[in-house]
Formats: C-alpha cells, sequence, structure tokens
C-alpha cells in the first residue's frame, strides 16, 4: 500500500478534512448531533489512516507514544478538574451554574471544558489502542530479541511470525 | 407504515447479517459483516429518532471496533474450527427468547406517551433544558451537564481500558518449558 | 389476544430476535473472535432495545426546534446508550488484547483446544 499513489494522495485529501469534520462535531455538539465521544473518535480515525496508508512506524512519529499516554490523562484531569473549579467556586462538584457570572453562560462555559477533555481522553484512547495493536508484533520481536542475549534462543522461535505484517495490510486495504 | 416498512426492512437486514455471522468460518468475513452489522444498527437508530446514537454507533461500531478486530485478525488463524448446530445450545437460546417474549407482553406499547419511562425526569429535561442550560441538543446537555457524574465515570471506564490493554499488550509471554 | 398485542410490539420482538442470534454465536461457537463479534451483536441488541422505549409516536429528534409543539422522543436513554457504546468498544479492546495473549501461550484460539492444553499441563503437573 505504500507504493499505490492513488491512495497516498487521496488519504493525504482526506486526513485534514477528517479532523476538520472532527472539531466542528467536537464544537458544533451543542446546536446539533455530535459532542466529545464522537469527535474524539473521528479525529483518531485520522491518526489510523495516516499509520495505515504510510507505515506504523511513521504514523506513531505524528503522535509519540509518551504524548499521547500524557493526552489520555490531560482529557480526563480537565474533566475533574472542571468539577473541582466549580467546588473551588461555592458551587457542588461539577456544577457549571458558578463558573460564571451568568448561569446559562456557567453552563455552556462547563460544557465546553467537559466536552474537551472528553475529546482529548477518547481521541488519544483510541489511537494508543490502534498502535497497541498494530505493534504488538514488533514489540515480541524486541523483548525476544534483549531477553536472547546471552541466553538460549529456542525458547523464543516459536513467536516470530513472519507472515503477519503483510496479511494485516492486505485485509484493511 | 412506511415507517413500520423501513424499520421492519432494516431489523430483517440486521437478522440476515446475524445468521451469517454465525454460518460463516472464515473470520475475515465476520468481521466484515460485523461492521455492515453496526452501521445498519445505525441506519436504524436514525429512524428512531437517536441521532447522536446513531453518529457513534457509526463512527465507534462499524470504524474503530473493525479496525481493532482486523488488528487481532493478523496474529491469529483465519479459519474457524468448522463446527454443527449444537442443539443444546439452540434450545437454551430460543428458550431465553421465549421468556423474553412473555415479558415483552407486560412492556408498555411501543412508542406511547404514558409508559412509565416518559413520565419521570424526561418531561423536565425536555421542557427546562432550555432555559436552563441553553443548548439546544438536549442530548448534550443531559450528557454533559445533568448526567455529568455518569459521562466523568465512563470517561475513568475508557482511561482504564486503555492502561489495562497496555498492560496486556506491552508484556510478553513466557514459553512453557 | 396474544398475538394482536405481540403485533404492536413489533419492534421489541425482532429486537429479541438479534439478541439470540448475539446469544446464540456467544455459547456455541468455540472460536474467540466469534465469540467477541457474538457479544457485540448482542450488546447491539441491548441498545436497540432501550432506544424502542425511548421511541415516541410521531416523535423526533431530541433537538430544541423552538416550537412549542414539537414532540421530541426521550433523550435520556440516547444519553446511557452514547456513552454505553464507546465504553462498550473501548472492553472489547481489551477482550481483542486478551485474545492476542491467548494465541501467544497456547497457539490457538478455539476454546475447547485451549480446555485441553490446560487440562494436559494439569495433569502433567501431578504426575511429576
Amino acid at each position: 500500500m505504500h507504493d499505490d499513489p492513488v491512495i497516498r494522495v487521496v488519504s493525504k485529501v482526506l486526513i485534514p478534512s477528517i479532523m476538520l469534520y472532527a472539531l466542528y462535531v467536537q464544537f458544533h455538539g451543542d446546536y446539533g448531533p455530535g459532542g466529545g465521544f464522537q469527535a474524539g473518535v473521528i479525529f483518531a480515525v485520522g491518526f489510523i489512516l495516516n499509520a495505515i496508508v504510510f507505515g506504523v512506524n511513521r504514523g506513531r512519529h505524528v503522535w509519540p507514544s509518551s504524548l499521547n499516554l500524557q493526552c489520555i490523562a490531560l482529557g480526563l484531569l480537565i474533566y475533574g478538574g472542571t468539577g473541582v473549579a466549580s467546588l473551588f467556586l461555592d458551587g457542588n462538584y461539577l456544577d457549571y451554574n458558578v463558573l460564571s457570572g451568568d448561569p446559562v453562560a456557567g453552563q455552556h462555559l462547563g460544557i465546553l471544558l467537559v466536552e474537551l477533555g472528553v475529546g482529548l481522553t477518547v481521541s488519544s484512547v483510541m489511537v494508543a489502542l490502534f498502535f497497541a495493536f498494530a505493534m504488538r508484533g514488533e514489540h515480541v520481536r524486541l523483548l525476544a530479541h534483549d531477553s536472547t542475549e546471552g541466553k538460549e534462543k529456542a525458547k523464543t522461535k516459536p513467536k516470530a511470525k513472519p507472515a503477519r505484517k503483510p496479511a494485516a495490510k492486505g485485509a484493511k486495504s | 407504515m412506511s415507517e413500520f416498512i423501513v424499520n421492519a426492512s432494516l431489523m430483517g437486514l440486521l437478522a440476515i447479517i446475524g445468521v451469517l455471522i454465525i454460518q460463516q468460518h472464515r473470520l475475515f468475513a465476520v468481521i466484515i459483516l460485523s461492521g455492515a452489522y453496526s452501521l445498519s444498527a445505525a441506519a436504524w437508530f436514525v429512524i428512531a429518532d437517536a441521532v447522536d446514537v446513531a453518529f457513534t454507533e457509526a463512527a465507534v461500531g462499524a470504524g474503530v471496533s473493525t479496525v481493532l478486530a482486523l488488528g487481532t485478525l493478523s496474529y491469529v488463524p483465519r479459519e474457524e474450527k468448522a463446527r454443527s448446530v449444537e442443539p443444546l445450545a439452540m434450545t437454551i437460546s430460543l428458550g431465553a427468547g421465549l421468556l423474553l417474549l412473555l415479558a415483552v407482553l407486560d412492556m408498555p406499547h411501543y412508542g406511547s406517551d404514558a409508559a412509565p419511562i416518559h413520565n419521570h425526569v424526561a418531561p423536565h429535561y425536555i421542557t427546562q433544558s432550555g432555559s436552563e442550560i441553553g443548548v439546544p441538543n438536549i442530548v448534550t446537555s443531559v450528557l454533559a451537564s445533568y448526567r455529568g457524574f455518569d459521562t466523568l465515570g465512563e470517561t475513568a471506564v475508557i482511561f482504564t481500558a486503555a492502561i489495562a490493554v497496555f498492560l496486556i499488550l506491552t508484556g510478553w509471554t513466557r514459553k512453557k518449558n | 389476544m396474544n398475538i394482536d398485542l405481540l403485533l404492536t410490539q413489533w419492534n421489541y420482538v425482532l429486537v429479541i430476535i438479534l439478541m439470540m442470534v448475539g446469544f446464540y454465536t456467544v455459547i456455541a461457537r468455540g472460536n474467540l473472535i466469534k465469540k467477541m463479534v457474538g457479544l457485540n451483536i448482542f450488546q447491539t441488541s441491548v441498545f436497540m432495545l432501550y432506544i424502542s422505549m425511548g421511541k415516541l409516536v410521531d416523535g423526533t429528534a431530541p433537538i430544541l426546534t423552538g416550537d412549542a409543539a414539537t414532540v421530541y422522543s426521550n433523550p435520556l436513554p440516547h444519553v446511557l446508550i452514547l456513552t454505553a457504546i464507546v465504553v462498550g468498544v473501548a472492553t472489547t479492546a481489551v477482550g481483542y488484547a486478551l485474545i492476542i495473549r491467548i494465541r501467544e501461550s497456547f497457539n490457538t484460539i478455539e476454546e475447547d483446544e485451549i480446555i485441553d492444553a490446560v487440562n494436559a499441563d494439569l495433569q502433567a503437573e501431578a504426575q511429576s
């Protein structure tokens, strides 16, 4: 698939539009169907498409593993932090009325922050899940390599399954 | 009547896909059929007025879920071991279905506004959310504001599931001696 | 007279049929991936049961139109199911990850072969 110019060019056009659409779903969720959950998944699909077409290793460079894990936690922290902020402003936990002078404006702000947290968590979780599945083969190979240095090699032989990578890509095309 | 036809044909399509999934032994076909099942279910959710649910089902069920299943398929055998129809399993599932059909006789009529579900907190959400929250999409205001604790818990579940997958897939299996 | 009632409740009846298809796949098929797909069918049919209960005749999607005469379907089941779908895919991913590890340990994903391998191991342990 790396060599197919049609798929490469079309996905280069598609990926930015997918991400723009995700942002639309995220911020227009108050007025129409949509919200953090859907937007997060659509945003993640952009990264997954990039990784499928241009290779998993190149895809991982776009959103490195450490940043990805931090984003998962950051989204949940934004959600919980909104609740704590309302506690400090003399409200109940997750009571957005106190976030602003006007209760309705406070609700708007609270929903915006909460949906942002949900979107961030969901998108980074979906990307992380995809890479966890896609990089398992490489991971096993690296672990086997580490553990066989200076030890017997017979143990790790059954782990090498050479047919795995091309098969995965053929399945997705 | 036209709604019944659309509704029943989508449900029939879902049942056909379900039976095909049971019969099919090639796992690649099973996974693609399950994606088709999710997409048909999303279409049905639109008919049933649940546009947000349809959106989620189309993006998650038909999209990401299929990708993850195909990722798994690249590590496991492609063919299922052929099996015949299992009479015991068939009896159990038919019996459970019969019991549920008996329960359906006691359900409130489909689409009736006298059902208990429509007379508890839902009228408050529908009539008051416009002035209390000021967001046109009632699903968003219930999800993020009225039931914010619920959504916080769901987000935490997703977080935990991601951590679990990391722990499972970044370890490695010690071979038996 | 029960037949008449079933005709007005056809939606629930169809949901139950789908549920049984998923249930049969889960209990009768030994392949773990197929079990997961069956579980997904079962899960989706439960979602459809919830959405059916929230539907009103002549109702519309719960997005405020500003017209007081509009009838909206119940938004509460939509919220519950919306989050359930995303949680469902996250838990399904845990299941698939376990399947990969099972395949690496036992070299198979057929249930009966796994049980045989475990039993053989236990017997070998008991004899030694």
